[in-house]
């Protein structure tokens, strides 16, 4: 990994990392965090799982499921699109940067 | 009902922003954004604590909604446009709510905040007040909400549009994934209901896709035009942008939203469910 390392997203007390997939990470352009970006999750055949937008720190985290997603970002300044695989519970880690 | 009666642009929004007898909504699930920037001269609600009642599972009464329109400067005469971040979930959820209590000229913003951001439109901070009104709410139509045991009811009969996501549907999740999984009792869907998104009527940045297009979509995938339909999702908001699509901008007759949705279905006891994960 190069840059900063990843930051272990804030996850609500309930929330049973053996239990639940959940896929995190920040949106960034020339290393500097974006907030308001629009992150949508879709699923293994592309289609829309979730949205979220992002913090001011420019973190996004969803709750998934093990499986194939792809991760799309939309932001007034760029796009971003990563594939992400979840081969179990836990944090799946996905920054993007804006281009 | 049309899309030119029911939808209107961001650039129409812009030109409207201090038109006499407009008045912008916007509505929200957590209205931290609206607090952080919002359309000038835009009102808030909040779609939980203000429109659905406190105590009970069930919205706010007809004295209540009309408590509430008073209290925020919305006249009966006022044509209301209503926007929201979620796609527009929470307030096309509202504009169903406007139309279920009565109110004639309400409009949805195509693409919402969201649009709205993606363009760098301009949001303001300064805080909005309006004078109140008298504002005087109809008995609820219920032509256009349906309530569980019609939908039971329903199974094979009617069209059932399930507008949750195919891993929804099925019963891998049981909530959309931007919330924990910890919602009904049970995962999967209604026999017999059709899956289509809600967003396959839209595009990526918010809008709604044509008329022809959403149409399509809908005999694709098998939806019988001489049917009545029902469609839900988790809560009802999802549902509500599929009945807009369906009602509004097809103008298709008979077609309702079941709010208590999934939430209260995959809860119920002895229903018949159907899973595929």
């Amino acid at each position: 990994m190069c840059g900063a390392p990843a930051q272990t997203p804030t996850l609500p007390a309930s929330v049973d990392l053996e239990k639940e997939t959940v896929i995190y990470g920040v949106v960034s352009q020339n290393d500097a965090p974006v907030p308001a970006a629009y992150v949508r999750l879709l699923d293994g055949t592309g289609e829309f799982t979730a949205e979220v937008v992002t913090s001011a720190t420019g973190d996004f985290r969803f709750f998934a499921a093990p499986g194939n997603w792809t991760l799309s970002v939309l932001h007034k300044d760029g796009k971003a699109r990563k594939d992400v695989v979840a081969t179990g519970p836990g944090l799946v880690e996905a920054s993007l940067q804006l281009s | 009902m049309s899309r030119a009666d029911a939808l209107v642009s961001a650039d129409w929004a812009e030109e409207n922003l201090n038109t006499d007898g407009v008045v912008f909504v916007e509505v929200d699930e957590d209205t931290s954004a609206y607090d952080g920037g919002h359309i000038a001269g835009a009102v808030k609600l909040d779609w939980k604590t203000e429109l659905q009642d406190q105590v009970r599972r069930d919205f706010v009464n007809k004295e209540q909604f009309e408590a509430l329109l008073s209290a925020k400067g919305i006249g009966n005469d006022d044509t209301v446009v209503l926007y929201g971040g979620n796609n527009n979930w929470f307030a096309a959820y509202a504009y169903w709510y406007f139309k279920l209590y009565g109110h004639q000229n309400v409009k949805l913003l195509d693409g919402g905040r969201k649009k709205w951001e993606l363009d760098g439109r301009e949001l303001s901070k300064d805080a909005v007040s309006r004078a109140a009104t008298t504002y005087q709410a109809k008995d609820q139509d219920t032509s256009i909400r349906a309530f569980r045991d019609e939908t039971v009811e329903a199974i094979g009969k009617k069209n059932l549009v399930d507008v949750r996501s195919p891993d929804e549907f099925s019963g891998k999740l049981l909530a959309p994934a931007h919330l924990p999984q910890e919602q009904s009792q049970r995962g999967g869907h209604i026999p017999t209901a059709l899956n289509v998104p809600w967003s396959k009527t839209a595009n990526e940045d918010g809008t709604f896709k044509s008329d022809d297009e959403i149409r399509k979509i809908y005999a694709d995938e098998g939806l019988d035009e001489g049917r009545d339909t029902i469609a839900y999702c988790r809560i009802g908001e999802r549902s509500s942008h599929t009945w807009f699509a369906l009602h509004e901008l097809l103008g298709y007759e008979n077609v309702k939203n079941y709010d208590g949705s999934w939430t209260e279905y995959g809860s119920l006891v002895g229903v018949p469910i159907e899973k595929t994960a």
